[in-house]
């Protein structure tokens, strides 16, 4: 299993998410720059926040045309498994990976705080280790974290149970006082049809370890870990050297 | 000749910092404004190699593949001869 974090001009949490993987999880991991012609056989790839190419644009306008997200795109659409994470959600959007998008906050203010999550489904190779209703505390820091989308693939998001995160206070209550951005319905974090690909604004790389204030955001990762060591060994490759 | 190209966005999409600057030019008292949308304006300065339909095929796909997001913006433009 191989994790990797791409790494655009302007990725600032390249690191963080890096960090997660080889000091944390203790996974292989590789960064992946944004103009690496391939994936370099990676089995996750986790699209790290920050400001790639400045937000130059629009967040994750520019991002979208390296030549690795065009991998990334190959990647999803064959089933890999792919984390956008603040900037990286942004820019999953862009690619066209995600539906909706992400829009200046409601109240024009960049945001850095810890927030409460509401954990709305399990189905998901991200969140196998939750409990639906669990809450989480994670940080955000975005300035563009208003999810928007038409009224139609909000009703496909509820429909499919492609809505992972929802902005709650901390007792997963989900009201107005606990949106801290103005996205529709509370959105945090949003599957693709293929339950594949998740976005979120806020930060699991910033609480995987209780001195960072919450460790919650490791229950992500580690879920991520789980969900391909169960599909490593059900591959064809494990069940070759299993048979002999 | 030069694309002039306008990005807003969509009527149906909330602005809050156009609806920010119209309640301060009402706090100013500025008269007569009935909403403000803000958005962004771009100037394509073309090399010459296309004629006007040409340029405005691909001036219009240049604003629908990379200027605006569709999810959320619209666009108008206009060509400046001879500029």
């Amino acid at each position: 299993m191989k994790f990797g974090v791409l790494v655009f001009p302007g990725s600032n949490c390249d690191h963080d998410t890096y960090n997660v993987i080889s000091e944390i999880a203790k996974q292989p991991v590789t960064m992946l720059w944004h103009d690496s012609p391939n994936l370099e056989n990676c089995d996750a790839i986790l699209v790290p926040g920050g400001f790639a190419y400045g937000d130059y644009l629009r967040t994750g306008a520019i991002a979208r045309f390296s030549p690795v997200m065009q991998s990334v795109k190959k990647f999803a659409a064959d089933g890999g498994v792919v984390l956008g994470i603040c900037n990286g959600f942004q820019i999953l959007t862009e690619a066209g990976l995600l539906p909706g998008a992400l829009m200046r906050n409601a109240g024009l203010k960049y945001i850095c705080r810890q927030v409460y999550l509401r954990t709305e489904t399990t189905n998901t190779p991200f969140t196998g280790t939750l409990k639906k209703g669990e809450v989480l505390k994670i940080p955000i820091g975005h300035m563009d974290g208003n999810y928007v989308c038409d009224a139609e693939t909000l009703a496909a998001l509820e429909r499919d149970d492609r809505i992972v995160f929802r902005y709650s206070t901390a007792q997963g209550e989900i009201s107005p006082e606990a949106n801290p951005n103005g996205s529709l319905g509370n959105i945090a974090g949003i599957l693709n049809e293929g339950r594949n690909v998740l976005g979120m604004m806020p930060h699991p790389d910033r609480s995987s370890e209780s001195l960072l204030g919450s460790a919650d955001g490791y229950r992500i990762f580690a879920s991520m870990v789980l969900a391909l060591q169960q599909n490593e060994s059900r591959s064809p490759a494990v069940q070759e050297v299993a048979a002999r | 000749m030069k694309a002039h190209v306008y990005v807003t966005l969509k009527r149906t999409v909330l602005d809050p910092q156009g609806q920010t600057i119209q309640n301060a030019l009402r706090k100013m008292q500025y008269q007569g404004v009935k909403d403000v949308r803000q958005g962004k304006y771009f100037v394509l300065e073309l090399d010459g190699s296309l004629d006007a339909a040409a340029a405005k095929a691909e001036v219009e796909r240049i604003a629908k593949d990379v200027l605006t997001n569709p999810v959320i913006e619209e666009f108008t433009y206009k060509l400046e001869e001879g500029a």
